[in-house]
């Protein structure tokens, strides 16, 4: 009878093998004898299957598992967001993923504009956004492109496949390993390795990381997004780190190969270029952003449209704002309960920074899932 | 377009309905000072209804706006959910037997009478079930485009010897979970939004006032505390039955019942079944000496065949829900607005 | 939440798919997937697109990585063999669904 892989999926939430893992995990930590030991992962939903599953309870004490900006919506910049405000408020219709409705430009967001007339709908695939445009001849529509490389590929899929001629695309993709450089390098930084994303790495490959690795002198472990992807990759991770080996590791090799998807990574860079920009709160990041390139132009909405941003800055940014410690959560210096407006100023509800608007934010995350209270010993 | 709105806490936003801490806030901030001190539980309790002492009985009232849309759904339609919605929350307070009820409707000009018909079919259906009647009510017609479609409200009133308020927990008290939870919210989700999935999925909705009387027949005094899981579902009510006790809930993520398309639904979403509407459920706290009398008698019930104990209140972390996965134990926080999918 | 649950292919209409994820249905666009994809293939959605198709022998492999990260796990081997006795003796079909 042949195996149905849906079915198999969730031996991979088996509790008895993570309680296994959880143990071999320990053994690793105790045996590298150093605390803390300090790993980053670079994945939005890999903050989210620690919080919904509770590993934190199950990671080692000397182990500290920080998430770094992995969170595009988080790390777009607030000009970027801006251009999208502008275009929303010259009336045309916005469409874009839940996420970036409601983070904060200079002044407003996009959810704020809702309330004053604007166009924006909530998409959750770039072909429906291309659908909207086909529904609505007779407006522009705008995709605002938000997410990371993986999120890239659909919408330079959609592209490459005809769109319709009101439609257009304000990018704001982001491409995470030139960022990974960057925190790597950051002062301060005592980050061991990294736990890679699985899903990103399904098209980029594990390769893309060997650079990164003979540079950096810190192991990379791709890992998945079930319990037992996350415990195990961290063992491997950890076990890597024990014996001082500055390699790449695949832990997810039933959805990732060392060369990647190279179809969808020979679209993504046929439409979109990177280019260095600011990532929200954090730095200046080279080859960080995904804009679209010339050949491109005519759904370029950066071309199509004069976007005018100045008359944005008519409400002053927050006070709030400036004492946001995003920058540095997002760069793994600090933590979500850290901030002294984490869950007082600063709620899902009203935002003060991006990391809690977005449900891939850690900020939003820990307030979702109760940040880290030690609740090992209730009940 | 000239940005000449006002800001956005001017004005009342989607997220006040929808049952989490937006909508609380907007009762406490403008509501709440409408009510007065009355002897019986009043609007101050913010409860599923009201219980009024006359004599030696309490009378319950309760009263439901409803605006789902689409207003026919797998597995019920407004017509089922305004009947059930009422005889649910008179049932929370312990109200199994109402007296009446009371619709009144707004109809939007233009209205097809055929879905009227249906939507009518559907009321008496679950009237019958309930054994109840509507008892009188009211209609009225407003223009194209100024309402959508049509609006529904019911109120039921019904007399009890003992309420049961959602506040009654202690510590050590069990959590039964009449059914599969997340059933509702997500069918209608699946069906209201555009995210091209199709499934089996089909609202719980149902009057629960039949399995309530077996479960406090069963149960009876050490039946401490009720609510129906609506909007906000699970998480919602729980958090809100925790912080009235001030005691802390512990669940078993494994004791949770869950339609595995439910589950899948909620995957592929990124939106957790816990914090979805349910319209046919309850959850009911029990002493812990009755919890399997109760959880017995509410398992003979058709409407409560998939009944299980899936917690149990806790002296620590007053006011907090908390889920042990299995892997380890986190919070459950209440949801601001309504859930959104997640981009996966 | 991404926690990449493989949909199976019921159909498939030029570039688009429909994939069945424990009896809920989805559109997958099929354009950025590196292997052709037939009906009865495991393939990883991401909003909306098959990024990869799985195959069906990944699973018990990605398992026996896993038991072999333990293995090499630190000293203290005693605990770990302890654990593979327990492994190997949970049956196949004990998982809850």
């Amino acid at each position: 009878m042949a195996r149905d892989p849906q079915l198999e999926q969730l031996k991979f939430r088996d509790p008895d093998r993570a309680r296994a893992l959880a143990a071999a995990l320990a053994r690793e930590v105790a045996a590298i004898g150093r605390s803390p030991i300090s790993v980053m992962h670079v994945c939005g939903s890999h903050e989210q299957s620690i919080a919904r599953f509770g590993l934190r309870a199950v990671f080692p004490k000397d182990l500290q598992v920080i998430m770094g900006p992995g969170c595009p919506v988080c790390v777009t910049d607030m000009p970027e967001v801006d251009e999208a405000v502008a275009l929303a408020l010259a009336g045309h219709r916005i469409a874009t993923y839940g996420d970036m409705m409601k983070v904060p430009g200079s002044g407003r967001s996009l959810a704020d504009t809702v309330g004053e007339g604007a166009k924006i709908d909530v998409v959750y695939g770039v072909q429906q956004a291309v659908d909207l445009a086909r529904a609505h001849p007779d407006e522009e529509v705008v995709f605002f492109a938000s997410g990371f490389e993986t999120t890239a590929v659909a919408t330079a899929a959609v592209l490459m496949n005809g769109v319709p001629k009101n439609f257009s695309v304000l990018s704001a993709h982001k491409y995470i390993p030139p960022a990974m450089e960057i925190v790597a390098e950051m002062p301060g930084t005592r980050i061991e390795g990294f736990l890679a994303a699985g899903h990103a790495a399904a098209i980029t490959g594990a390769a893309v990381f060997e650079p990164f690795v003979a540079r950096h002198r810190v192991p990379v472990v791709v890992g998945g997004f079930e319990p037992l992807d996350v415990l195990a990759a961290l063992v491997r991770l950890t076990e890597l780190i024990r014996e001082g080996r500055a390699e790449v590791a695949n832990m997810y090799p039933r959805v990732v190969t060392r060369e990647g998807n190279k179809p969808a990574q020979e679209r993504l860079w046929k439409v979109f270029r990177p280019i260095g920009g600011r990532w929200r709160g954090i730095a200046h990041i080279p080859n960080g952003n995904l804009r679209l390139r010339d050949e491109w132009a005519h759904v370029d909405a950066r071309k199509r449209f004069s976007i005018e941003v100045s008359r944005l800055a008519d409400r002053a940014p927050r006070a709030l704002a400036q004492r946001c410690i995003c920058g540095d959560i997002m760069a793994g210096l600090r933590q979500p309960t850290d901030c002294e407006l984490f869950g007082k100023e600063c709620l899902p509800d009203s935002p003060v920074g991006a990391c809690m608007v977005s449900s891939e934010g850690s900020c939003r995350i820990w307030h979702a899932y109760g940040g880290l209270p030690d609740l090992r010993e209730v009940g | 377009m000239s940005p000449a709105g006002k800001e956005p806490q001017d004005r009342v936003l989607i997220k006040h309905g929808a049952g989490g801490r937006a909508m609380r806030a907007l009762i406490e901030d403008v509501f709440l000072s409408l009510g007065g001190p009355i002897d019986g539980i009043g609007l101050s309790a913010l409860d599923d209804g009201a219980a009024i002492r006359f004599g030696d009985l309490h009378i319950v009232i309760t009263t439901d706006s409803h605006v789902v849309h689409p207003i026919f759904f797998p597995g019920g339609d407004i017509g089922r959910l305004s009947i059930s919605g009422t005889v649910n929350d008179l049932a929370m307070m312990g109200a199994t037997e109402p007296l009446g009820l009371t619709c009144a409707v707004i109809i939007e000009e233009g209205f097809s009478r055929d879905d009227l018909l249906r939507i009518r079919d559907s009321m008496k259906r679950a009237c019958e079930e309930a054994g109840t009647t509507i008892v009188t009510g009211d209609t009225k017609v407003m223009g194209k485009g100024e309402v959508d479609g049509i609006v529904i409200n019911t109120a039921g009133v019904a007399v009890v010897k003992r309420v049961v308020t959602d506040a009654g927990l202690s510590a050590g008290d069990q959590i039964i979970v009449t059914g599969t939870i997340g059933d509702h919210g997500m069918a209608v989700m699946t069906r209201r939004r555009d995210l091209a999935i199709e499934g089996n999925l089909r609202s719980d909705v149902a009057p629960l006032n039949g399995l309530v009387r077996a479960a406090l027949t069963a149960g009876g005094e050490d039946v401490v505390a009720m609510k129906d899981p609506t909007r906000g579902g699970l998480a919602s009510s729980l958090s809100e039955m925790a912080a009235k006790a001030k005691v802390g809930i512990l669940l078993k993520e494994s004791q949770l019942p869950l339609n595995p398309e439910v589950r899948a639904a909620g995957e592929i979403l990124g939106i957790d079944p816990l914090v979805v509407a349910n319209e046919g459920k309850a959850v009911i706290g029990v002493r812990a000496t009755s919890a399997e009398k109760v959880l017995a008698a509410v398992r003979e019930h058709p409407l409560g065949r998939q009944a299980a104990i899936i917690g149990y209140a806790i002296r620590e972390r007053p006011g907090n829900l908390i889920l042990d996965t299995g892997f380890g134990k986190r919070l459950i926080a209440e949801i601001e607005g309504e859930p959104l999918p997640r981009i996966c | 939440m991404c926690l990449g649950v493989p949909g199976k292919v019921l159909a498939i209409d030029g570039m688009e798919a429909t994939v069945d994820f424990f009896g809920v249905t989805k559109q997958l666009r099929l354009d950025i997937v590196d292997e052709p994809v037939s009906v009865g293939d495991y393939v990883l959605n991401h909003v909306g697109f098959a990024i990869r198709r799985i195959p069906p022998a990944e699973v018990p492999e990605t398992l026996a990585l896993f038991e072999e990260v333990l293995k090499g796990a630190g000293p203290g081997d005693l605990m770990a063999a302890e654990v593979f006795g327990e492994m190997a003796a949970a049956k196949p079909g004990r998982e809850k669904v």
